[in-house]
């Protein structure tokens, strides 16, 4: 925060006055549209305050962007279009839902990957482990389930 | 002439941190057994010295001495007293400060409560803990020294960051600091067994209480920090995935699962080699954190101002630390004898599921919060990784997760029935399945299925606590007999109960808060009223009302219920004399079920303002829910086994049996 | 054995990144504009209001645009350099006057010196969205078709003058050249 309060001073200036109205109350013709709108803000990234959206940043040009965004809505914009019309002039950064595209695979993909593989080796390790289970016999099963029954009363695990 | 008297300390700690990181070690490896006796007292030394550098930053702090660089950057001789000292930890280098003096008072500790442990693996433990002591004693003195004086003292000090100046933030740092350090321990006892070749159940017993504490610590710190984001910021959010607050969820996530595998190595022997990496990993996820808020790497709402040379710095410690423990896992741990064997379907299973579910989690919260530098280090851009792709990995992984720690406490270790197993949970089942589906119906939207998703995981919690303590008290006859056996289970058991039961709370705020709550941009001016959520919210006024070291203008809201007034509101819109920054109180009306949340925005002309008003159902459940975790953190270590008679008894068996 | 120097190996290409990120600027965004046409205005000048620039201006010769404002501190620590830039006649300086009164932007000139061959006006700051500004001041340098070739975020230093832009400039005057 403090970097960033230092770095919007130094590309901004001091003199600049201070527009910051983050809470503008636009009008909408619909509960739905304002929800839309508040929705579509808090995915859009605001680009001199570095992390916080446009929905929540004071900044000036945080303020001309929602500005921008409520116009567009207007116009009967989808999100969609209005996100692609910020990404064509500020890049990906603008948005918090990163795009798929091959460069982000490894982003949206890693993770369930991780998930699977994270199953694979633990069911792989686990027939490992079992071998000797099967080896027991009833009554051997039983006692071993009488001696743990007595272990798990005395602790949590 | 105090504040030289500081530096001089830390110059002092720095060299008795090198005696204790080194010679112990060295006595224990080659068995002079008068070296490793020098563990204790220099740990000792090196705490009373910490301790008089923090009370010197203090004492320049509370006298005003803007003639130290790092005071006049941070204080002001208007700041209230608290503030003032809380200033200590305002900014990198008194925070680092109490970083170190937390570091000792942990080591001190160890070296208090561990009369009854091997000397030759206390003295490694410590050692281990004086190298870590070394590192970050060399960067105050090299890189941020506090007691840096300026050529020409200023007459007034810049202040204290205004967003810092809140009770909150008072004990948040400290709190957050004890629980990152706190795992230094765990760390330590791990390389310990591992440079001495010991891992067996034992070193889990020792290490266990310590990991518990530390995590009871951050639990709190972390849930502190996302209450006073959720009061300071004004954007009446609890979470927002910054890679700060990322720095400080993966060490927990990574402790969390410690905690359950120290368990199951401590009960049944296994597990060992996977046990120590979790140790080893815990704690290089909060010195990675440390790295990451310090350096400038990533952007951050809430970053440390940060110098190139720092950054550097950290990440050669990092190398030397993370590398150097991660290489000697690799080295000892292939010849550690894996543990005894269970079933299939056995509490060790089930464990394992949730060690491999957190350690997943735990990489997916790395890879989102590194993503935008790996994208920009490959040359491919800048990108953001925000809420929308947490939210969704989360939704990925917490519905397995939870499942599991349902089913966990019910089933018996190392071998359990599915179809008994089945028997005593398709009640439990039932009701969470239809408590999911009532509200999916409910709603019939895709938020509405995430919302159903939290609390059918928080009713299946709660209702598989009551299935455990039942099949508990079923071999008791009668009210007493069962009371009996409730009042004879463990702590441990009940600290188990408590911490999953706060994960159930916390499920229903998280759900309830996503979904239900309502949020309104106003522009009101004196004697508007708006509703918001069922409730009137009546726009009295905006007064102007000077604070010790800011002027505010303090508007009241009072909040109508059916015509009855419930609740006054003062959002204030505070800008500080000395920086000129302005800031958002906002002002909030608590309540067990709902929130109500106003924030003043900018004034519009004519005496009117824009204002945000929000209604959040269920928020504190959030809190709540983190308070009762750690509360059965403290249950567990309070536990009547880490009691010393039969502590000693165990170690000294341990030592006679089994000689290192 | 592999199993267990993984972690080790993860961690260690993790470091190598961490290396890399320090050398890095987080809050430098680079502009998907780059290598794409500028971005089309028309807009008043600031020294003749009643009349417009537009993208013409910018076409047949290498050419560079300095968004400014009068409230800007960055600017006025690198107005020496967008000077010595325009002095040395490596290519015309346009200057694109960002949400700023115009008597304080002619103030401002008048007092530090206008090295600008003409300034365009945008006042309420849609240019500057279009053309992906984020804050002042900003540097573009455009090829002689009018696509920009670079831009410079943040005051340009004379290191940043004699090792960037200046190399960039001569590059796409050979290129235009050929």
């Amino acid at each position: 925060m403090i970097r960033a309060l230092l770095l919007a001073l130094m590309l901004l200036g001091t003199a600049m006055p201070v527009a910051a109205l983050t809470m503008d109350s636009y009008e909408f013709e619909s509960e739905a549209e304002r929800e839309r709108f508040r929705e579509l803000l808090a995915e859009l990234r605001c680009l001199v305050c570095q992390n916080e959206s446009l929905a929540d940043s004071q900044a000036d040009l945080a303020g001309d962007l929602r500005e921008q965004v409520y116009e567009q809505m207007q116009q009967g914009k989808t999100n969609g279009e209005i996100t692609e019309y910020l990404v064509a002039r500020y890049g990906d950064f603008v948005r918090y839902r990163p795009p798929v595209t091959p460069g982000t695979y490894l982003l949206w993909f890693g993770p369930p990957v991780i998930l699977l593989l994270g199953l694979f080796f633990a069911v792989r390790l686990l027939r490992g482990r079992t071998g000797q289970e099967q080896q027991l016999n009833e009554a051997q099963r039983r006692r071993a389930a009488e001696l743990l029954d007595e272990d798990d009363r005395g602790d949590g695990h | 002439m105090i504040a030289e008297l500081g530096h001089f300390a830390v110059i002092l700690a720095l060299l008795l941190a090198v005696v204790q990181g080194v010679v112990p070690l060295v006595g224990s490896l080659r068995g002079y057994v008068n070296w490793t006796a020098v563990a204790r007292p220099a740990a000792t030394g090196q705490f009373v010295f910490l301790a008089i550098a923090f009370a010197a930053l203090a004492h320049a702090f509370l006298t005003d001495q803007f003639s130290v660089a790092y005071v006049a950057q941070n204080s002001n001789s208007a700041l209230p007293l608290a503030y003032k000292f809380a200033a200590i930890w305002g900014a990198h280098e008194g925070s680092l400060l109490l970083w170190v003096l937390i570091l000792a008072g942990w080591t001190v500790a160890v070296a208090a409560f561990s009369r009854n442990l091997p000397e030759i693996m206390v003295a490694r433990v410590i050692s281990v803990m004086g190298l870590i002591s070394i590192g970050f004693l060399s960067f105050i003195l090299f890189t941020s020294n506090p007691f840096d004086r300026l050529m020409r003292a200023p007459a007034e000090g810049r202040d204290l960051n205004p967003l810092l100046q809140d009770p909150g933030l008072v004990i948040h740092p400290p709190l957050l600091y004890m629980g990152y350090v706190g795992l230094s321990v765990a760390f330590a006892f791990a390389l310990a067994a591992l440079a001495g070749g010991r891992l067996d159940s034992t070193w889990a017993r020792w290490s266990r209480p310590w990991t518990t504490v530390a995590w009871m610590f951050l639990t709190l710190g972390i849930s502190l920090g996302s209450w006073w984001a959720y009061n300071e910021l004004g954007w009446g959010g609890w979470w927002f995935w910054d890679p700060v607050e990322n720095a400080s969820l993966m060490p927990w996530l990574v402790a969390t699962g410690l905690m359950h595998s120290l368990a199951v190595t401590e009960k049944r022997g296994t597990f060992r080699s996977w046990t120590v990496l979790l140790a080893i990993l815990a704690f290089s996820l909060s010195l990675l954190g440390t790295f990451l808020v310090r350096s400038g790497v990533l952007t951050s709402v809430h970053a440390f101002a940060t110098d190139p040379t720092r950054g550097l710095y950290i990440l050669a410690f990092l190398i030397v630390v993370v590398g150097g423990s991660l290489a000697l896992y690799a080295w000892r741990s292939p010849t550690i004898a894996s543990g005894t064997r269970f079933g299939f379907l056995s509490r060790e299973s089930l464990l394992l599921g949730n060690n491999l579910l957190l350690l997943a989690i735990t990489a997916a919260v790395l890879l989102g919060t590194l993503y935008p530098l790996f994208y920009d280090a490959m040359g491919m851009g800048k990108l953001s990784v925000g809420f929308p792709w947490f939210n969704a990995m989360f939704l990925l992984f917490a519905p397995p997760l939870g499942v599991l720690m349902g089913i966990g406490p019910i089933t018996r270790w190392q071998h359990d029935d599915a179809q008994s197993l089945w028997r005593r949970l398709r009640l439990a089942c039932g009701i969470a399945v239809l408590a999911f589906l009532a509200f999916a119906l409910y709603h019939h939207s895709v938020d509405g299925l995430k919302v159903a998703l939290g609390m059918g995981l928080a009713v299946w919690i709660a209702a598989t606590t009551v299935v455990s303590l039942r099949s508990r008290v079923r071999a008791g006859t009668g009210l007493a007999g069962k009371w009996r056996i409730l009042r004879r289970q463990s702590r441990s058991y009940y600290g188990m109960l408590v911490a999953h039961l706060g994960i159930a709370v916390f499920a229903v705020g998280v759900a309830a808060v996503s979904i239900w709550g309502e949020e309104r941009d106003v522009r009101l001016g004196p004697g508007d009223e708006v509703q918001v959520g069922g409730y009137t919210f009546l726009f009295r006024e905006v007064a102007k009302v000077d604070g010790p070291n800011y002027r505010s203008d303090m508007a009241t809201v009072t909040v109508l219920n059916d015509g009855t007034p419930i609740a006054t509101l003062n959002p204030e819109k505070r800008r500080y004399n000395a920086s000129g920054q302005v800031m958002t109180e906002s002002g909030v009306d608590v309540g067990f079920t709902r929130d109500l949340y106003v924030a003043l925005g900018e004034p519009l002309g004519d005496g009117s303002w824009s204002v945000r008003i929000y209604d959040k159902p269920f928020v504190r459940w959030i809190w709540g829910g983190s308070i009762l975790m750690a509360l059965g953190g403290l249950l567990a270590v309070s536990d009547r086994r880490y009691r010393v008679a039969r502590y000693k008894a165990k170690a000294e068996q341990a030592l006679h049996g089994k000689p290192a | 054995m592999i199993r267990y120097l993984l972690p080790l190996g993860i961690f260690l290409v993790l470091a190598v990144f961490f290396a890399v990120g320090l050398q890095r600027d987080p809050s430098e965004i680079p502009s998907p504009l780059v290598g794409k046409p500028a971005p089309e205005f028309q807009l008043p000048r600031l020294h003749q209001p009643e009349r417009a620039i537009d993208n013409a201006a910018l076409e047949g010769e290498v050419s560079v645009v300095n968004v400014w404002a009068s409230w800007c501190v960055g600017c006025r620590e690198e107005h020496e350099v967008v000077k010595a830039l325009a002095n040395s006649g490596a290519a015309p300086v346009y200057g694109l006057n960002y949400k700023d009164a115009r008597e304080d932007a002619l103030r401002w000139l008048s007092h530090f010196g206008d090295p600008y061959t003409a300034i365009a006006v945008d006042r309420d700051g849609d240019v500057g969205i279009d053309w992906g500004v984020y804050g002042v001041p900003e540097t573009f340098i455009l090829d002689a078709d009018g696509v920009i070739r670079y831009k410079h975020i943040g005051p340009m230093s004379e290191t940043d003058l004699r090792e960037k832009i200046l190399p960039v400039i001569r590059e796409l005057k050979t290129e235009a050249r050929s």
